[in-house]
């Protein structure tokens, strides 16, 4: 359904029994933002999701590409700042490389901002793992007057370095071609730790390092299983360092080994030690005399060819976060958003409704007029209005994920994340918390798997848990559907629209506050965020991220709502009004006539019920009649009939098939026979045997809609789905992410309570003060 | 004892050397890995509109910090 599954590798299948044919595992790292994703994709032909912003990746990705005689299973890895992992997806990238050992690592490296990237490249290189070194960005490196030594810089750090810019697919080749040769061992791996700590650090580190080489030792002889970190592949020296660095991963490991005693004394004396000689933690001097070392790299390999100038980018970060405009213009960004979406999808949206309409007439006229067939009503009624009321809304999803694309893409994201970050603050969240919460505009899904960048779990759950609130891209049928119904002046249509996706804001936030206060009270985690340059999005990565999304959307039409609407069709005409019964209802009618007088008998005897009072009966005691009406005593209180009932129930498995379920039941409500005596219910282009053809058009519907229910009645359905229970998907994707069962149930039964009690509140102050009935 | 300089106190527009990091967390590495060890200089670039967070320039790129962590950062001088 909506999850994004890595992209299945374009290479066939190949033999792998065939001869020669040598597998490696190849993994990219680097930092945040480097560019890891491009060249990735470049690679392997992969269509990753690419975003101006650190954090775009939150797992591990793989795609494989052949060369010549070699597999390469490559694999996509979160961007990490050290190998000292802090946030979750670090966690993952270093795990990664730790415990599945690829054959060559690849580092991206941010050519721009080279040398808090070769910070990671240097602990790689103490960590002794084959490495290619890739400089991207060399486009960005040469406008900013900056040219490297490529060559010195190679032997320094003792592995290749390929030049690349991963946008314009440059240094591909290349980069295959040194990750073999490094496979081949073709470059020796220089045996000494590049950094010299200084001989007190030094001596300390062998101290630790003692014990640590003397279990491997005895492991390897024995051949006993690996006792991680102890690994025979794993240096000592670099367990040593990592826990002198006070890492607590490498920590925990430790507690696990036989030597933990010995070594854990070691490493609390030479702490204390170091501390006392230097007057500082052994951290802090391992990362100055680290940065120390980058900084020497640099100053021989970087020759800066021209002055920097004030670029672009500074340039428009001094407007886009000005102090006094920055609030206003992510306002207005927000609202032209949103805008363009709704704006610019209605004329696209008009054409499919109108090939829509045509296809139902079409399909309509293969039956006789007035026919009673179930396929005809299963088509027509079922799939057609179904699974058409859906797709109709396909070019605002594609608008809405092209808008999301370009916020990503041009490094806007993190500036509103940095604007907002004081309000999130006072939520009780993070500025980082926006950005999964602009992602969930979009859809949930992958706005909460998107929370894997907050460092602090508190701040995920939260995050996580009011994340449904914001109005997603499954809503947005829900209130096309509506608004347009009850809201006919422009701008009260627009003024409802953009107050259900504050009212979703204003919500997520009260209930990020409370639950911060309460069920997650503690300290928020620090802040700290790197703002991007602002970059121009290339016009294939906006129109990969919009397609995927699109065709998302799509393929659930084609499944989850194709069958579901099947379902709800069948539920709504089945089982059907038997004979007997219509001849009670319409002897029940004579007799209510016969009170009032004034019928002759002769009349009385010819009296028929209405098409619509048959179609209601009809409804009425079908499977969704039943259910809908055990559910009315429950909704009535929020203006609901049964119909919006079984729809709401409906719209679980995903949010459109409300729309769906709402043109079913009143498109089956609707007279087929041209006898009609007063059609109650007529469109205003209603001919007689174009009628259910027409009924599966959006316009009859809303026509039927606004007979049927006041505009409060219409504000509340939008309410209501707006808040209430998250769909399938979202449930599910929570399950996994909380890795219990627990978060996902809170989230549902917690939001579609709300969504009871303010829907409540709304209905019946509204009906008391008479506002829109 | 006089209070010492903070990276919070920093005026918006000036430039100071880093001397350490207070505190003991895990946060005080993320921001030593990200390189705001001691003697790189660190500019103030401006604050954002609601006051807090500042953005600051650092090793060549950009960062942003919360006044709170920010006052965590000692500096050694202005420049
Ligand atoms: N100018 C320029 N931009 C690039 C280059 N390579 C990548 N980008 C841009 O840099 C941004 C980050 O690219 P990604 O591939 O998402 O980076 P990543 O390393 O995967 O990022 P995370 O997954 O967030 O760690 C995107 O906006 C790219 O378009 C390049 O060589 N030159
Ligand atoms: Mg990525």
């Amino acid at each position: 359904m909506h999850d994004c599954d890595p992209e299945k590798s374009k290479v066939p299948v190949d033999n792998a029994a065939a001869v020669g044919i040598k597998t490696i595992t190849v993994a990219l790292m680097g930092n945040p933002n480097s560019g890891k994703t491009t060249i990735f994709n470049n690679l392997t032909g992969a269509r990753q999701h690419v975003g101006n912003y650190g954090g775009v990746t939150v797992e591990t990705k793989e795609g494989t590409l052949r060369h010549g005689s070699w597999r390469i299973k490559m694999v996509d890895l979160p961007g990490t700042y050290s190998l000292t992992a802090y946030s979750m997806e670090e966690i993952i990238a270093r795990d990664f490389i730790i415990q599945q050992k690829p054959d060559v690592i690849v580092d991206i490296v941010d050519g721009a901002n080279i040398e808090r990237n070769l910070y990671l490249a240097v602990q790689l290189k103490e960590l002794g793992v084959p490495m290619v070194l890739v400089l991207n960005m060399a486009d960005e490196m040469k406008a900013k007057g900056l040219h490297a030594d490529i060559k010195k810089l190679s032997e320094i750090i003792g592995a290749p370095v390929v030049p690349a810019v991963g946008v314009r697919n440059r240094g591909t080749d290349k980069i295959v071609a040194r990750i073999i040769e490094v496979a081949q061992g073709s470059w020796s791996q220089p045996e000494k730790v590049p950094v010299h700590y200084g001989s007190e650090i030094e001596n300390e580190l062998k101290k630790i390092a003692a014990p640590i080489a003397r279990q491997a030792g005895k492991i390897k002889q024995t051949g006993a299983d690996c006792d991680y970190p102890l690994c025979v592949e794993i240096n000592p020296q670099w367990v040593a360092l990592k826990l002198l660095e006070n890492d607590s991963e490498v920590i925990h490991k430790v507690h696990d080994s036989a030597i933990r005693q010995e070594v854990n004394q070691q490493v609390q004396h030479s702490r204390k030690y170091l501390t006392s000689i230097y007057g500082e933690d052994p951290e802090s001097v391992i990362a100055e005399q680290r940065y120390g070392y980058v900084h020497g790299i640099c100053r021989t390999v970087i020759r800066r060819t021209s002055e920097a100038r004030i670029n672009f980018s500074d340039k428009l970060d001094k407007v886009l976060t000005n102090r006094l405009l920055g609030l206003p213009i992510f306002a207005a960004l927000m609202y032209v958003t949103f805008w363009f979406v709704f704006a610019a999808g209605q004329y696209p949206m008009g054409w499919i409704e109108i090939g829509q309409q045509i296809l139902a007439e079409q399909v309509s006229n293969l039956w006789p007029s007035g026919s009673d067939s179930v396929l005809r009503s299963l088509i027509v009624d079922g799939i057609i209005t179904g699974v058409g009321g859906v797709v109709i809304f396909l070019p605002n999803i594609m608008l809405l994920f092209l808008a999301l694309s370009l916020l990503e893409d041009t490094g806007y994201m993190a500036r509103a994340a940095f604007i907002m970050d004081r309000l999130m603050k006072w939520v009780g969240l993070h500025g980082k918390s926006f950005i999964p919460m602009l992602t969930g505009f979009g859809c949930s899904v992958p706005a909460i798997m998107a929370t894997r960048i907050l460092d602090n779990r508190r701040d995920r759950l939260t995050t996580i848990l009011i994340l449904p609130l914001m109005s997603c891209g499954a809503r947005v049928p829900i209130y096309l559907l509506i608004i347009p119904a009850f809201f006919t002046s422009a701008r009260s249509a627009s003024v409802v629209m953009y107050s259900m996706y504050l009212i979703g804001l204003v919500i997520a936030i009260v209930c990020a506050r409370l639950l911060r206060s309460t069920m997650f009270r503690g300290e928020s985690s620090p802040f700290v965020m790197e703002l991007p340059p602002y970059r121009i999005p290339t016009l294939k990565a906006v129109l990969i991220h919009m397609w995927q999304r699109s065709w998302l959307y799509l393929r659930k039409a084609g499944t989850v709502i194709l069958a579901f609407s099947v379902l709800m069709w069948f539920l709504a005409s089945h089982p059907q009004l038997p004979q007997e019964r219509i001849e009670q209802l319409r002897q029940e009618k004579a007799v209510a006539l016969e009170q009032q007088g004034n019928y002759s008998a002769s009349e009385l005897a010819a009296v028929q019920l209405t098409n619509q009072q048959l179609q209601d009966a009809r409804l009425s005691y079908s499977i969704t009649g039943r259910l809908g009406r055990t559910l009315e005593p429950l909704l009535k209180p929020l203006g609901f009939d049964w119909r919006i009932g079984t729809a709401l129930v409906g719209s679980f498995p995903a949010k459109e098939l409300f729309v769906s379920q709402m043109g079913i039941v009143f498109s089956l409500g609707e007279v087929e026979t041209e006898e009609s005596l007063g059609q109650a219910l007529h469109s205003d282009q209603d001919q007689p045997d174009a009628a259910s053809a027409n009924s599966s058009t959006q316009a009859a519907l809303r026509t039927r809609l606004k007979q049927a229910y006041s505009p409060l009645v219409g504000f509340c359905i939008m309410l209501f789905c707006l808040i209430s229970a998250p769909c399938m998907a979202t449930v599910a994707v929570t399950r996994r992410e909380t890795n219990s069962w627990r978060w996902p149930m809170f989230q549902f039964f917690g939001l579609t309570g709300l969504a009871y009690l303010i829907t409540l509140v709304v209905y019946q102050v509204g009906s008391f003060v008479q506002i829109g009935i | 004892m006089e209070q010492p300089l903070t990276l919070a106190d920093l005026e918006p527009g000036c430039k100071a050397k880093i001397l350490r990091i207070q505190g003991n967390s895990p946060f005080k590495k993320r921001l030593l890995e990200m390189g705001l060890v001691r003697g790189e200089v660190i500019e103030k670039l401006k604050l954002a509109p609601l006051a807090d967070p500042a953005e600051y320039v650092i090793k060549n790129y950009h960062i942003s910090l919360r006044r709170e962590e920010a006052g965590d950062i000692i500096l050694e001088e202005l420049i």
